[in-house]
């Protein structure tokens, strides 16, 4: 009987732990249906090229539609081809790609120094970024009576640390002449799930307040010192919508798609802009780009919307079969020279020219180690 | 496990020499499986997360603060979980606090009070909500529920009990009184199909006995069918609370995302589980470790729970004259 005892009183323990760890690997799992996509898109294709290989590559969430729909594309037009990528996060994507189990990885956010030697160091050759498009955050509110809203970066850092409570403040109120502000308290969302958009944002602030960057600082999850967290985009624009009132921060894409009210926001030339496609990819016009392309959008100026950054592409300059490598490299010029299309179609921004060079040697890198 | 059965007399003998041994090992293997899951999960996990106890000491348990560093080899954040902890438990203790009564009531109901006819849809009805997935759960409360029937009557209470620190508003769009009433709903079937279960137990003979006395159906109910059921009821208040305090989608949705400690129910938060569930896919590697103590400290919270359960148990058993298992 003691041996039962032991049963009953562990079953529930362990169902209550199965619970919480199913949840966790559930975001870790891949994702059959998209291996089936790619490889079915190939079968179907007439055309016929001498590219050859399974790609397998892993991280960002954010460009995942974008990706998923350039690899439908590619491999269509090559159907020799299979990629695959699985979008675990972009904290996955670098540990998977450090530890060689994908040929690529994606990231929101440019590996950090410790990060970049540890994956070098396991290739044994230089691993480059690629930056392939850009994403922008766009500021929601919700205010009954009020359809445009101009901001400013201290301002706004001011109401996200809850130092400005009241939609009437005398801050706001300077930057929307002749928009009648209600005297009716602000309500803080942001995301409750860490993520690239966070990053992206409390970047944005970091940088242009010295309040925020001693109190808050930046991530992708921080501790933030007022408002009402949401999960995901959806989350957050609930929690928009459901107080008159609110404010929060979005993807610029979900905020497109769902036409959300965004306010305009002052860059550093002191345009106020509105975020859209074109402004964002003005962004990075001006920006000083660091000859490895690990950058932040910051101090965006002239047409440029002020919120943005870049999405990468992890490779290695060595080690991979040549197969492989012509193929991923045949990708990324497909997607950097020929992709602009799906991804406007997508509400993601294109890099610019500029940088589109840039990315392109960087492309031509891969495995040049052999 | 103690007596065996005699053998059905047509059974060949040498065929018996074989199947009886096997199948007793087959169950043995069964069994045994799902310790040795339980103690590889707990032997990896915690050594996982033995370097962020370690780094912490005890303020993982009671600070508020949780900055998670960027290194790949060593701890270098603050990693301290006193406001998922409390979040876990306050939202756990609405749902229990407003599950228990409606799951007995329904058992009540269909053991002691609704003719056949009613009670078998009723049945059904209550254990398909059983099998409605959390994030259905989690969703409908977001863009339904919540906003459509919670809200006005947070805003009620809110307005006539807010000196209460507890009930302090104004009321945030998500919080742990949201979380823990979709929590309730969550766990009413499974609270209900077991108190049922332990309610038709109730010997006959002692409720008719009750009734030949001239009591009422409520007196029946009252001290025949409750008192006897009491160990069950408890256990089954158990298991609803380890679904309580480990659910992880519903909650997340729901609960807010608050990264600092609020008193009030009113206000957001933040559970073990949803922390982990939010914060999984991007977190560096320290991150990781910290997340995987915090599952730590769930398994922990909810073993300290189920333990203190059955101590409570026992002493009603004793009180009442009873054994219990």
């Amino acid at each position: 009987m003691s041996f039962n005892r032991l049963l009953v009183r562990a079953v529930p323990i362990a169902a209550a732990a199965t619970l919480v760890l199913a949840a966790c690997s559930s975001g870790n799992s891949p994702s059959e249906s998209q291996r089936a996509t790619s490889s079915s898109d190939a079968s179907q294709s007439g055309s016929v090229s001498e590219l050859s290989g399974d790609l397998l590559g892993a991280g960002a969430t954010f460009p995942d539609p974008v990706y998923q729909e350039w690899i439908g594309a590619f491999v269509g037009e090559n159907p020799g081809v299979t990629i695959t990528y699985e979008p675990i996060g972009s904290g996955g994507g670098v540990e998977q790609f450090t530890a060689q189990s994908t040929d690529f990885g994606g990231s929101d956010a440019f590996m950090s120094d410790e990060e970049l030697a540890a994956a070098e160091d396991a290739w044994g050759c230089d691993v480059v970024h690629i930056p392939t498009v850009f994403g922008a955050v766009a500021v929601a509110y919700n205010l009954e009576g009020v359809d445009s809203l101009t901001l400013d970066s201290a301002t706004l850092a001011s109401i996200f640390l809850g130092d400005v409570t009241q939609w009437n403040d005398p801050a706001i109120a300077d930057l929307n002449d002749g928009v009648s502000l209600p005297d009716e308290p602000i309500i803080v969302a942001h995301r409750s799930d860490g993520s690239g958009t966070t990053s992206i944002f409390t970047t944005y602030l970091d940088d242009e307040s010295n309040d925020w960057s001693s109190q808050v600082g930046k991530g992708k999850e921080v501790s933030w010192p007022v408002g009402v967290g949401g999960q995901g985009n959806d989350g957050v624009a609930a929690a928009i919508a459901q107080n008159d009132g609110g404010i929060g921060y979005v993807e610029l894409s979900y905020a497109l798609e769902n036409d959300l009210s965004t306010a305009a926001m002052v860059n550093a030339d002191g345009n106020a802009i509105e975020p859209s496609l074109e402004s964002t990819a003005a962004a990075a016009d001006g920006i000083d780009i660091p000859d490895d392309l690990r950058f932040n959008i910051l101090g965006v100026g002239s047409d440029g919307y002020p919120i943005a950054g870049a999405t990468w592409i992890l490779a290695p300059t060595c080690g991979m079969e040549a197969g492989k490598a012509d193929a991923l490299k045949a990708f990324l010029h497909w997607t950097l020279e020929d992709g602009d299309g799906i991804a406007q179609d997508l509400n993601y921004a294109p890099i610019g020219d500029a940088l589109q060079a840039q990315s392109l040697a960087n492309v031509d890198r891969i495995n040049e180690g052999g | 496990m103690s007596s065996v059965p005699a053998a059905a007399p047509l059974t060949g003998k040498r065929r018996r020499s074989i199947a009886d041994p096997a199948f007793r090992w087959s169950l043995v293997v069964a069994s045994a499986l799902v310790l040795i899951v339980l103690a590889l999960m707990i032997g990896s996990t915690t050594f996982d997360a033995i370097p962020v106890f370690v780094s912490q000491g005890f303020s993982f348990l009671t600070g508020t603060t949780w900055d998670p560093g960027f290194s790949r080899t060593e701890i270098t954040g603050t990693y301290q979980a006193g406001v998922f902890i409390y979040g876990t438990l306050v939202t756990s203790f609405i749902a229990i606090l407003v599950a228990l009564p409606v799951a007995i009531g329904i058992g009540l109901f269909l053991t002691n009070v609704a003719s056949r006819r009613v009670a078998q849809p009723l049945i059904y009805v209550v254990e398909l909500l059983a099998a409605v997935p959390s994030v259905i759960y989690g969703l409908w409360g977001l863009h339904f529920f919540a906003p459509g029937v919670l809200r006005p009557a947070a805003d009620g209470i809110s307005d006539s009990f807010g000196a209460f620190p507890l009930f302090t508003g104004p009321v945030i769009s998500f919080n742990f009184f949201f979380a823990g009433i979709v929590l309730a709903i969550m766990i009413v079937p499974i609270i209900s199909a077991i108190v049922r279960e332990v309610f038709s137990a109730v010997p006959e003979a002692e409720r008719q006995a009750a009734y030949a006395m001239g009591a009422t159906r409520w007196e029946v109910m009252r001290s025949v069918v409750l008192p006897r059921s009491r160990p069950g009821i408890i256990g089954a208040t158990m298991l609803g609370l380890g679904r309580a305090l480990g659910e992880t989608i519903a909650v997340a949705l729901l609960i807010g995302g608050g990264t600092t400690l609020n008193l009030s129910i009113f206000q957001q938060g933040e559970s073990i589980a949803a922390k982990i569930v939010n914060t999984f896919q991007e977190s560096t590697p320290e991150g990781v470790d910290a997340l995987i103590a915090l599952g730590v400290t769930l398994f922990a919270l909810t073993i300290l729970i189920n333990v203190a359960a059955r101590l409570i148990v026992r002493r009603i058993g004793d009180v009442s004259g009873e054994a219990v298992a």
